[in-house]
């Protein structure tokens, strides 16, 4: 994985000792409330509903046994004990002081990493595909293009007062793990004649007006990415609207002046640009990548799995994935337990798993967008041994891609802009679901809750989604059905009036009810929502 | 506390700044002001006349003059590149980095705290019209003209 260098590392610690400095001038009456936001907004700092709220980056969700272990120290010194993994592979801490803020950076820094334009209106943490390096579909590691992009965005003195935030994904495999087309710009990495470029979809995203990103351009060599990154968003910076926050986002502008014309502006731009020599030099993504190369895996290793308890037999056939070595498994750890809040996990498990990750998976660790953790380098021989420690602290639940994996925003138990809770809600669901052979039934079933039109939750792209809202001071929630964030990406379709909290989960049965009683051989959810359109689920529902 | 600041060497401009579309219909002028939705390409033409651009930020969150400041330069723009309104200590060192060399905000700025914004970062990760190598060209000396 990558590592800094000293001009990695300089640049990080200028960060700490600048936000210590603003810090400091907010706290001593310096600066406005006001003035400080956006400061601390760049540096993944919100005020929320009872303190403020920390996030920290996770690059392309990538990281060492180490920096997991200080993820659990963090939670342990400055939080009540918990972090919570997000959506943006990031992970958070609910309750931080402002004045610990820096100290927390600091330490941060010690490990490679930081918390920089995790928040306010500019490039976000880039997200890429948790199984890179490991996954045996993809054409590259997209992570090197990934690090290239994090360095080119970091503080970068055009972009950071953009209309709005501006969230960038990197993928390198058919099958899309990363949401890809719901983001801002969306990298697939494909090749052509020999060589790898990237194919750029531009304006995807969920919020209040969720749209499938379209293609902009079908390939853009690596000697000029950042041409054409740059170009993009110099058009949006001039052009999206600031009129109105809810339409600011690059997916309205696109929307608005079609694909075609968006293409034909970003197309003049980047002509301009490929005449300021602003690439990097090729040896500079061959520098990056080196540090992606494959790790030293054993050689003539068995493949061969002792499947004799059951229970590891379940784990094994839901939660393990193929590798593209041979000897070794992909590993996932849900982090949603029955009775838990998704993404969250304590610091106790978070300092396990840093263990786990460098005692049994070369020293890597992952976080899914999915709000799951994964170990990409596991032995098959070490599957067994590993599942016994996390299955001894929570951490081994296999319902990975089954209706109680669901995402869920934090929702009105924590985050100031919600409407209703997510969190209770997810419980609900699945204390309903708990069942683990009823799960297994239900097969792949991708359950997706937001507690407001931000769509934090993903509720969009869920098979089904579930959008909490406010109804004259009553919790609400609307059922969505058909969504879905990979390669067949679709926005779901409310089915009609909302539910209670308890009305919300018995629609949830019915509607998954009809699919076991309708569904034909191999269907998932989703296939048998597709085929017979949402007239039944509807009946079902509200007949 | 500084209400103006220049980095460059002479006497500030001083002729009023006129409108965009005052400036593209007269043939005097030598100074001109552009606000958020104006096209500071529309300027391309005249650069060469031009002595001074303001760059008006009637909100701090409004980021499209950083985009207007790298046009200009881009295009060959050497004169007085003077962001106004509301500036704030903290986005000195972007606005520099877009080319502006000349501030002047609602509200005096803190010299002190200039000094220490404008020194943090020795390293930067773009290449911009500031002329500052980015780290990449520091990594691969070799392999970067210029």
């Amino acid at each position: 994985m990558y590592r800094y260098d000293q001009y990695d590392q300089e640049i990080v610690d200028a960060r700490v000792e600048e936000f210590r400095d603003q810090a400091r001038r907010r706290l001593a009456g310096e600066m406005t409330e006001d003035q400080f936001k956006p400061l601390r907004l760049m540096n993944g700092l919100y005020l929320q509903l009872h303190a403020y709220m920390l996030r920290v980056a996770v690059p392309y969700g990538t990281m060492s046994g180490k920096q997991m272990r200080m993820l659990g120290h963090i939670a342990r010194k400055y939080d009540k004990g918990y972090g919570h993994f997000t959506t943006r592979q990031n992970i958070q801490y609910n309750w931080i002081k402002l004045e610990d803020a820096a100290d927390i950076l600091a330490e941060l820094a010690t490990v490679e990493m930081h918390a920089i334009q995790t928040s306010g209106n500019c490039i976000r943490n880039i997200s890429s595909d948790q199984y890179a390096g490991a996954a045996a579909d993809e054409i590259a590691d997209p992570r090197p293009w990934a690090e290239l992009l994090r360095q080119w965005s970091t503080f970068h003195p055009e972009f950071t007062y953009l209309p709005r935030k501006f969230k960038i994904a990197v993928i390198a495999s058919a099958e899309d793990r990363a949401a890809m087309r719901l983001h801002d710009i969306g990298i697939e990495l494909v090749k052509r004649d020999g060589k790898v470029g990237a194919k750029f979809f531009v304006g995807g995203g969920m919020g209040r007006t969720p749209m499938i990103a379209p293609e902009i351009k079908d390939f853009v060599p690596e000697e000029e990415l950042i041409s054409y990154a740059e170009a993009c968003l110099r058009v949006y910076n001039r052009y999206g609207r600031r009129d109105n926050k809810y339409k600011a986002r690059i997916k309205i502008l696109v929307h608005e002046i079609g694909a075609d014309e968006y293409r034909r502006q970003v197309e003049e731009e980047f002509a301009h640009m490929k005449t300021l020599g602003i690439d990097p030099p090729v040896a500079e993504l061959a520098r990056i990548r080196t540090y992606f190369a494959d790790p030293a895996y054993e050689t003539g290793l068995s493949d061969a799995v002792d499947r004799s308890d059951p229970d590891f037999a379940l784990w094994l056939d839901q939660n393990v994935v193929t590798h593209k070595q041979p000897g070794y498994a992909i590993v996932n750890i849900s982090l949603k337990p029955v009775g838990g809040i998704p993404g969250d996990a304590s610091a106790d498990q978070i300092e396990l798993i840093a263990d786990l990750t460098e005692r049994y998976s070369l020293d890597e660790v992952r976080v899914t967008h999915a709000q799951n953790i994964v170990l990409p380098y596991v032995k098959k021989a070490d599957l067994y041994a590993l599942w016994q420690q996390l299955d001894e602290a929570g951490l081994g639940e296999s319902n990975l891609n089954l209706i109680t994996d669901m995402i869920a925003c934090p929702g009105l138990d924590y985050c100031s802009l919600a409407n209703a809770r997510a969190i209770p809600v997810a419980q609900k669901i699945a204390d309903r679901f708990a069942d683990p052979a009823r799960q297994r039934d239900l097969g792949e079933l991708k359950l997706k809750i937001s507690g407001c039109i931000n769509a934090c939750g993903h509720h969009h792209a869920g098979h089904i989604g579930i959008l909490g809202v406010d109804r004259k001071g009553v919790e609400n929630y609307q059922l969505l059905l058909g969504g879905s964030g990979a390669e067949d990406a679709s926005i779901g379709t409310i089915t009609g009036p909302g539910f209670g909290e308890d009305g919300v989960v018995d629609a949830i049965e019915k509607v998954t009810n009809l699919y076991v009683a309708e569904r034909q051989e191999g269907e998932r959810f989703l296939d048998t929502y597709r085929r017979l359109g949402m007239k039944p689920f509807k009946e079902a529902i509200y007949g | 506390m500084a209400e103006f600041l220049s980095f460059r060497t002479g006497e500030a401009a001083q002729e009023p700044a006129v409108t965009v579309e005052a400036f593209t219909g007269q043939t005097n002028a030598t100074a001109v002001r552009i606000e958020p939705g104006e096209d500071a390409r529309a300027l391309l033409p005249h650069i060469d006349r031009l002595s001074l651009v303001e760059v008006n930020f009637p909100a701090f969150g409004d980021g499209r003059g950083y985009s207007a400041a790298r046009i200009l330069r881009e295009a060959g723009y050497e004169g007085e590149l003077r962001a106004v309104g509301d500036v704030l200590v903290d986005q000195l060192t972007a606005m520099r980095r877009c080319g502006f060399d000349a501030f002047k905000p609602n509200h005096p700025l803190d010299d002190a705290v200039v000094k220490t914004s404008l020194e943090r970062y020795d390293d930067v990760y773009q290449k911009t019209i500031d002329g500052r190598p980015p780290v990449w060209a520091k990594r691969h000396p070799e392999k970067v003209n210029g």
